[in-house]
C-alpha cells in the first residue's frame, strides 16, 4: 500500500473506444461475409473457407476483447499450448481412423 | 467520472495490486486452456464423423435454420462488445457505464438463451433427437444414421449453452460487486476474469455456428 503501487493501474493498457468499435464491425461484416458465402459450394473447400473466416474472427476477439495483443506474453504462451494439445489430439484420432484397413476395422 | 485516485488493499501474499491482477489473469487463463481442450475434444469428434458420413452432416445442417444461428452470433458478438467495454469502464472508473454496460451484456445472453429454447423446442417436438431416441418421421433423403448428427448438434450446442447460462450468473456477480462500488482502476479483476469467460463462450460459437448451421 505504499507509495511506489500508486501508479500500478498505468500498466495496465487502456484501448480507446474507437477501437473497439472498428473490432465489432470487423467481426459482424465476417459474420455476414460467413452467411454469404454459405450459398456457394466450393466442394472441398467449403469447410476451409469457413473455419478461415472464424478463425479470423477468433483473433480478432483474443487479440482486442480479451487484451492479448497488449498482455503480457505469458497468456499467449498459455492459449498456444491448448492449442498444440488440441492439434496433437486432432491429428492422432484423425490419423488413426483415415488410415486404417477396412476389412479389419471394427467400425 | 470519479478522479480520486483508489487505492486496492491486496492481499499480503502479493508485492503489488498489479501482481495481484496478473496473477488472478494468470488463473483464468490456465482454466480457459482447459475449457478450449474440453470443447476440442467434440471438435475433433465433429472432424472425424463428418469425414465418415458426410451425407449425413450436410443433411443434418439442412434442418437448422440459418437466420435462428445468425441473430445468435451478432447477439453473442455484442455482448462480447458491451463485456469488453464493462471492463474499459472499469480501468476509467466509469461506474455507471460499467453497469449501463454488463446490463446489455446480460440482456444479450439473455436473448441468445430464448433463440436457443426455440430451437431446442422445435427440435424435441419434431423427434430431431440424439442417436436412437431420433424418430422424425419425414423425408431424411434415405440417410439412416441422422441421430449421429443431432448427437453432435445436442452435445455441442448443449455444453455451450450451459456455459453461456453460468456466464450470466458469473455477469450477475460482478454487476452486483460493481453496484456496491468494489471496483476502480486499481482493481477490477473479477470484471475481468469474468470477461475472459465470456469471450471465451464467443469464440466457441464463433466456430460452432458456421460448423453446425452453414456445413
Amino acid at each position: 500500500m505504499s507509495g511506489n503501487h500508486t501508479n500500478s493501474h498505468d500498466e495496465h493498457h487502456i484501448m480507446p473506444v474507437s477501437v473497439y468499435m472498428k473490432v465489432i464491425g470487423a467481426l459482424l461484416f465476417l459474420t455476414f461475409i460467413t452467411v454469404w458465402i454459405g450459398q456457394f459450394d466450393f466442394g472441398f473447400l467449403n469447410t476451409a473457407v469457413a473455419m478461415g473466416i472464424a478463425s479470423v474472427k477468433a483473433a480478432l476477439v483474443l487479440g482486442y476483447f480479451m487484451h492479448l495483443k497488449y498482455d503480457d506474453k505469458i497468456f499467449r504462451v498459455i492459449l498456444a499450448v491448448s492449442v498444440l494439445f488440441l492439434f496433437t489430439l486432432f491429428v492422432f484420432a484423425y490419423g488413426d481412423i483415415v488410415t486404417r484397413i477396412a476389412q479389419t476395422s471394427t467400425l | 467520472m470519479n478522479t480520486v485516485e483508489r487505492e486496492h488493499k491486496f492481499a499480503h501474499h502479493f508485492d503489488s495490486a498489479e501482481h495481484e491482477h496478473e496473477t488472478g489473469k494468470f488463473g483464468v487463463w490456465a482454466f480457459l486452456a482447459t475449457e478450449i481442450l474440453m470443447f476440442g475434444g467434440l471438435f475433433v469428434g465433429y472432424a472425424i464423423f463428418y469425414n465418415l458420413f458426410p451425407e449425413t452432416f450436410v443433411k443434418g445442417g439442412e434442418f437448422l435454420d440459418w437466420r435462428y444461428g445468425s441473430v445468435n452470433t451478432v447477439v453473442l458478438l455484442i455482448s462480447s462488445l458491451t463485456m469488453a467495454l464493462a471492463i474499459r469502464c472499469c480501468q476509467v472508473n466509469n461506474k455507471k457505464g460499467a453497469i449501463t454496460n454488463l446490463v446489455i451484456t446480460l440482456i444479450c445472453a439473455g436473448i441468445f438463451m430464448v433463440i436457443k429454447y426455440l430451437e431446442y423446442t422445435h427440435k424435441i417436438h419434431e423427434g430431431l433427437l440424439p442417436g436412437q431416441l431420433f424418430s422424425y418421421t419425414g423425408d431424411v433423403g434415405g440417410i439412416e444414421n441422422m441421430g449421429l448428427y443431432f448427437s453432435f448438434y445436442f452435445c455441442m450446442t448443449g455444453l455451450h449453452g450451459i456455459h453461456v447460462l453460468f456466464g450470466m450468473i458469473l455477469i450477475t456477480w460482478v454487476l452486483i460487486r460493481t453496484m456496491r462500488d468494489e471496483f476502480h482502476s486499481n482493481h477490477y479483476t473479477a470484471v475481468e476474469g469474468v470477461g475472459l469467460f465470456w469471450h471465451l463462450v464467443d469464440l466457441i460459437w464463433i466456430y460452432l455456428f458456421p460448423l453446425l448451421y452453414l456445413m
